[in-house]
């Protein structure tokens, strides 16, 4: 489904990857772990097309897809999370996943009807699945930070994709609200038959949901494989896990 | 607002008409650069280049090549969009204050040209006396008809400004309830998101500066025959803030903001200049009471009012 192949990135002679390869295959549930500093977002931005490798590959649906831009990629069907909640903020939730629905379906640049009866339906079954009906109207800047995180997704999955990658999902979230979410994520991934492949700083969730786990470190590997694997690897304890636990 | 401007000529005296002609052409223009600065959230310091284009292009033809207005006028949008599309090609490569610049860059260049190329533009002396439209015929059918006819020129020409504005607008309302309109605002919120919702944030954006472009341009046409008579300042970057401080003033992003914000400008400058010639000074501080006390503009702050209101009678 995606693979990328040696990737590096420089920013002005750091190296903040240094030749990462990854596999993830269709409908499996992936993490990226690492800690702070470790190239994860970069990589993140590489796969999405925001950056440009110095090196590598990325191969999606066995096709090539390095250095294209987002927007295209978005049509091949790989949506995105960002970390810092990204949405547009002066438009109400529904707004939000309409839009993606009439962007996704090639409909933005129709300049005479009225853009609010377009995929009404679509959006609010959607909304339905992401929890946020009842908030339809609302101003999405005025949503909790959990809520806009679930209207992200939503905005997300208005795009049909087939891979989703998740940028930390439960960044900056309770406890309580971190287990709604994975729950929300894993009932969405299985029903709709989603490839998942997410970054997470919260252990538990990584090791609850995750099915193949890919460990970081400098902007290197330093570990792959299932939750078990990764778990019993000795440096991974040293740089990752054992700082934690010490 | 508009059935009530037809009736300026009958009920007032002709120098309202005259500036009821002015706000109505001034609110087009400052409309078309709101679907830049308020839907798009692309400041453009330039956006004068593309009313001085339409003004020439209507003045030359009608006045040196004697082509009739209903070609006219057309052409003033078409060749603005044109240019706006060339121009507009190169600025939407850029972000933020280095778009507003680049825009500025090409409106200088507008205004450079129309001030040296004497043979074409008149150069600085301009080009005075563009006809207005035919409208004999008009006489022709008043003959038959009651209530039509026994008007000036100026007159009827502000009727027929009226119409064409009034379309314009409706069309630019259109535009921006659109799902093209939206995905400009899915921009102005946040254009690294709109990337990944599948919009291509440049295309767009250039979209819509020519879309501004063909508007202010037949603003500009309108203006020239207006003001009997088109000028190189019409690109001069002077007129550029006139029309985005009247877009502020308004209100961005609601639609009948900058209306509202021409609307207020021109009666200020008018009622002001005859009694203080500090105008600069007034409008000065119009714009600092402006932007701490209202940041939305006029509009913004009428609408404000309003939910207020709203809220208030939905509790009692």
């Amino acid at each position: 489904m995606l693979e990328v192949r040696g990737v590096a990135k420089n920013f002005a002679g750091f190296q903040a990857l240094g030749g990462v390869s990854l596999t993830v295959s269709r409908r499996s549930i992936s993490s990226i772990i690492g800690p702070n500093g470790a190239g994860k977002t970069t990589l993140f931005n590489v796969i999405t097309g925001h950056l440009r490798p110095d090196a590598g590959q990325i191969i999606f649906k066995d096709r090539d897809v390095t250095g294209i831009a987002p927007h295209d990629l978005c049509r091949l069907g790989m949506g995105r999370s960002f970390q810092r909640t990204n949405i547009f903020p002066r438009l109400t939730v529904f707004q939000n996943v309409q839009a993606a629905f009439v962007s996704h379906r090639g409909r933005g640049f129709n300049l005479v009807a009225p853009v609010e009866r377009l995929y009404r339906e679509e959006t609010e079954e959607l909304l339905e699945a992401v929890g946020l009906s009842r908030q339809a109207g609302e101003v999405s800047g005025f949503l909790s930070h959990g809520g806009q995180k679930q209207l992200e997704l939503g905005i997300a999955l208005a795009l049909e994709p087939e891979i989703l990658l998740l940028d930390e999902p439960t960044a900056g979230m309770s406890a309580a609200e971190t287990r709604d979410s994975i729950a929300l994520i894993e009932r969405l991934a299985s029903d709709r038959h989603l490839t998942l492949l997410f970054t997470e700083h919260d252990m538990e969730v990584v090791f609850s949901i995750a099915q193949r786990i890919t460990v970081l470190h400098q902007g290197r590997v330093i570990a792959e494989g299932t939750p078990e694997d990764v778990r019993r690897d000795g440096e991974v304890r040293r740089v990752y896990l054992g700082e934690k636990h010490r | 607002m508009l059935a009530a401007a037809f009736f300026v000529p009958a009920l007032g005296s002709r120098f309202y008409t005259f500036l009821a002609n002015d706000v109505a052409i001034w609110a087009l223009f400052a409309t078309s650069l709101n679907l830049l600065v308020g839907y798009t959230g692309l400041v453009s310091f330039g956006h004068a280049a593309y009313f001085g284009i339409g003004a020439y292009t209507t003045g030359i033809l009608m006045k040196q090549l004697g082509v009739p207005f209903l070609l006219a006028f057309p052409a003033a949008g078409l060749l603005a969009g044109a240019l706006a599309l060339v121009f507009g090609f190169f600025c939407v490569r850029l972000t933020r204050i280095y778009f507003a610049m680049l825009t500025l860059a090409f409106a200088q260049i507008v205004w450079a040209i129309c001030f040296k190329w004497n043979e074409v533009t008149g150069g600085e002396q301009g080009m005075p006396e563009i006809p207005y439209p035919n409208f004999e015929w008009i006489d022709g059918v008043a003959a038959w008809l009651p209530f039509v006819g026994g008007y000036r020129a100026s007159e009827y020409f502000y009727f027929l400004s009226l119409v064409l504005v009034g379309l314009c607008m409706w069309s630019l309302h259109r535009i921006v309830r659109s799902p093209f309109g939206r995905m400009l605002e899915t921009i102005r919120e946040n254009a690294e998101r709109a990337e990944f919702i599948g919009v291509n944030v440049r295309l767009w954006e250039l979209a819509a500066f020519a879309l501004a472009g063909v508007f202010a341009g037949l603003a500009g046409g309108l203006f020239g025959i207006f003001n009997r008579g088109v000028f190189p300042d019409f690109a001069y970057w002077t007129k550029s803030s006139e029309v985005l401080i009247m877009t502020l003033l308004g209100g961005m992003g609601i639609f009948y903001g900058p209306t509202i914000g021409a609307l207020a400008l021109i009666v200020l400058n008018h009622q002001i200049t005859s009694y203080t010639e500090y105008w600069s000074l007034i409008l000065g501080s119009i714009l600092i009471l402006l932007l701490f006390v209202f940041p939305g503009g006029i509009g913004g702050a009428v609408a404000a009012l309003w939910r207020r209101l709203q809220t208030r009678v939905h509790h009692a």
